[in-house]
């Protein structure tokens, strides 16, 4: 698409005879910047802020709310502040590894926003092998954070460092398999043919297509969050045990990079799960919106990026709520439960998708009827505890 | 076997039930009013009205009913009351020329406004005093000499009347149970 524009800029003479490699190279490198900085850095920034309000509200407290309206500005401050600050490279740290490790660890970032369907249209690149290579560009993430933590020359951040790799590599392995179980439903694993292959209601979605893959939504839940560092598995940064991890020695704008890359890999989780289990960004055909594709694509845009924030926010509501588990702990729920659980929900999907290839319709509906008595019974279980306080109910978010 | 079977899928399953059954009750904290006070600006009420009546918060003196007898400055630990008080011969009044209380010296121990015969120097619910300056912290509550209060049996002063209500309330807050009989009966 981004060819096609620019080679009608070409034909209109826009370029004046700058050989047409260069003008690819110059329309990649724009439309790269624009997203980065228009969309994933901002989305990153402002996650922290809204974090911050969801968490408060959780412990009974209000978060920041003076900065701006609201304290909306509250991230930028903290980001033009942590800019300011000194940046201090201890005297015995291997200096270039240093100052390597958040560059690695934003560009395995960043580039996993290359292949996330935000809409029919708007997806940087669809590539074939879409969903692999997200996993793959969010693994390097890894590498930079043993990097930093040898880098630092400081025993906890190695720790730190060390913990994070065992961590993330053992739950690749349920998180590969349990994503592989519903590309066996899809057959392809481009991420818009994923969604293409769903539907709007939530009896298309792939959740509830056989009750292995229900089971499968939560076991690449949990091992997403453990890949992204986040609680209950947050204990290469564990903020009350190694001081900060891994990122003890970093100061100013590098320990900047850290911070909005843990914070953006929620939206980069949230996205993959909506993707492949949720919808994506599937919309039912409301004739005034969906026949104009403006309309269309922005309609989808907002699903998706409501799906995909409503993933964000669980994220943060899970943080409050479990404590962190030990490393033991950590290794066990990964290789003794979620791997078992995964290779079952592997082979009972192909089992399911050999007898009934085209899916089947029952069990379908029945399994987004559990679903919403799930909620539902959910939904009475938080009444019957704001019940049992007595407390005051605020619903409005404004303060 | 068996039983290492179910104990698994019990493990599975009391993880599952106990982190939704968690959730839920973060859930119902999250639409509760949040406990923050958000001081000073977006109170309901002024803090300093939500304080007990014998909190001791900054002093401050009733000119209008002080008699000059001194017990304060007696009274005072730290020497913080500073009163000129002279008998003026001619008028045979008490003329009061000084009366300044260092609210940074004062530790706010209340010795002052208990033996004041008429309660005119008393604790009031201010706590917000601070300030760049040191003289600042100073407070002079005399600008002209005027002459002290002379108490009478019964006070007919219709502008004295509700000052020294005040006052002699205040005291009543610190009289001992037998005292508060007698005064009763």
């Amino acid at each position: 698409m981004l060819q096609h524009f620019l080679d009608t800029l070409i034909a209109d003479g826009t370029f004046a005879g700058m050989p047409r490699d260069v003008v690819y190279l110059i329309g990649m490198l724009a439309a790269g910047a624009l997203v980065v900085f228009g969309f994933v850095l901002n989305v990153a920034g402002v996650t922290t802020f809204v974090e911050r309000r969801v968490w408060a509200r959780i412990q009974s407290r209000v978060g920041p709310n003076r900065v701006g309206p609201q304290g909306i500005l509250q991230w930028l401050a903290d980001g033009i502040k942590l800019l300011m600050k000194e940046e201090a490279i201890p005297f015995a740290a291997d200096a270039r590894l240093f100052k390597l490790a958040p560059y690695i660890v934003t560009v395995g970032f960043v580039a996993a926003f290359v292949a996330i369907p935000f809409s029919s249209t708007l997806i940087v690149a669809d590539l074939n092998l879409g969903i692999l290579y997200i996993t793959s560009m969010t693994s390097l993430v890894v590498v930079g954070i043993m990097v930093a933590g040898w880098a630092s020359n400081n025993k906890w951040a190695l720790i730190g460092g060390i913990r994070a790799a065992a961590q993330i590599v053992s739950y690749e392995i349920p998180a590969a398999l349990s994503i592989f179980t519903v590309i066996l439903i899809t057959g392809t694993l481009s991420m818009q043919g994923i969604i293409q292959q769903q539907g709007w209601g939530p009896w298309d979605w792939f959740i509830f297509h056989n009750p292995f893959t229900f089971v499968g939504f939560f076991i690449t839940f949990t091992a997403l969050l453990a890949e992204g560092n986040r609680t209950p598995f947050d204990l290469p940064e564990a903020e009350s045990e190694l001081v900060a991890g891994f990122v003890t020695e970093y100061s100013g704008a590098r320990y900047l990079f850290f911070f909005l890359v843990e914070w953006g890999n929620l939206y980069v989780i949230s996205a993959i799960l909506v993707t492949l289990f949720l919808g994506g960004w599937q919309v039912p055909p409301i004739p005034v919106i969906t026949d104009h594709p403006v309309g269309r694509n922005i309609l989808e845009f907002l699903t998706f990026f409501v799906k995909s924030y409503f993933g964000v926010i669980v994220i943060m509501w899970i943080r409050a709520t479990l404590p962190r588990t030990r490393v033991d702990q950590l290794m066990t729920a990964s290789w003794k439960y979620l791997l078992p659980m995964a290779f079952v929900n592997f082979v009972g999907t192909a089992l399911w998708v050999l007898v009934w290839p085209d899916g089947f319709r029952f069990a379908e509906l029945l399994l987004t009827a559990i679903g919403f008595g799930l909620v539902v019974y959910f939904v009475s279980r938080v009444v019957h505890y704001l019940r049992r306080s007595g407390a005051k109910i605020t619903l409005s978010p404004l303060s | 076997m068996v039983g290492a079977l179910n104990e698994y899928l019990r493990n599975i399953w009391t993880m599952a039930a106990t982190v939704l059954d968690g959730m839920a009750v973060t859930c119902s904290h999250f639409v509760r009013t949040p406990s923050t006070i958000q001081y000073p600006d977006r109170t309901d009420i002024r803090v300093q009205d939500t304080l007990p009546y014998r909190y001791r918060g900054i002093l401050e003196v009733d000119l209008d009913i002080c008699t000059g007898c001194l017990a304060c400055e007696r009274a005072c630990p730290i020497d913080c009351i500073v009163i000129d008080a002279k008998k003026d011969m001619e008028t045979r009044r008490m003329m009061l020329k000084r009366f300044d209380i260092d609210i940074a010296k004062c530790m706010y121990c209340g010795l002052c406004s208990e033996p004041c015969p008429t309660g005119s120097i008393h604790h009031t619910p201010e706590f917000e005093g601070a300030d760049y300056s040191l003289e600042s912290m100073v407070r002079r509550f005399v600008n002209e000499p005027v002459a002290a209060y002379k108490p009478k049996k019964v006070e007919d002063d219709p502008k004295i009347t509700p000052i020294l209500d005040r006052g002699m309330r205040y005291i009543d807050e610190f009289a001992s149970p037998e005292e508060r009989k007698r005064a009763a009966g």
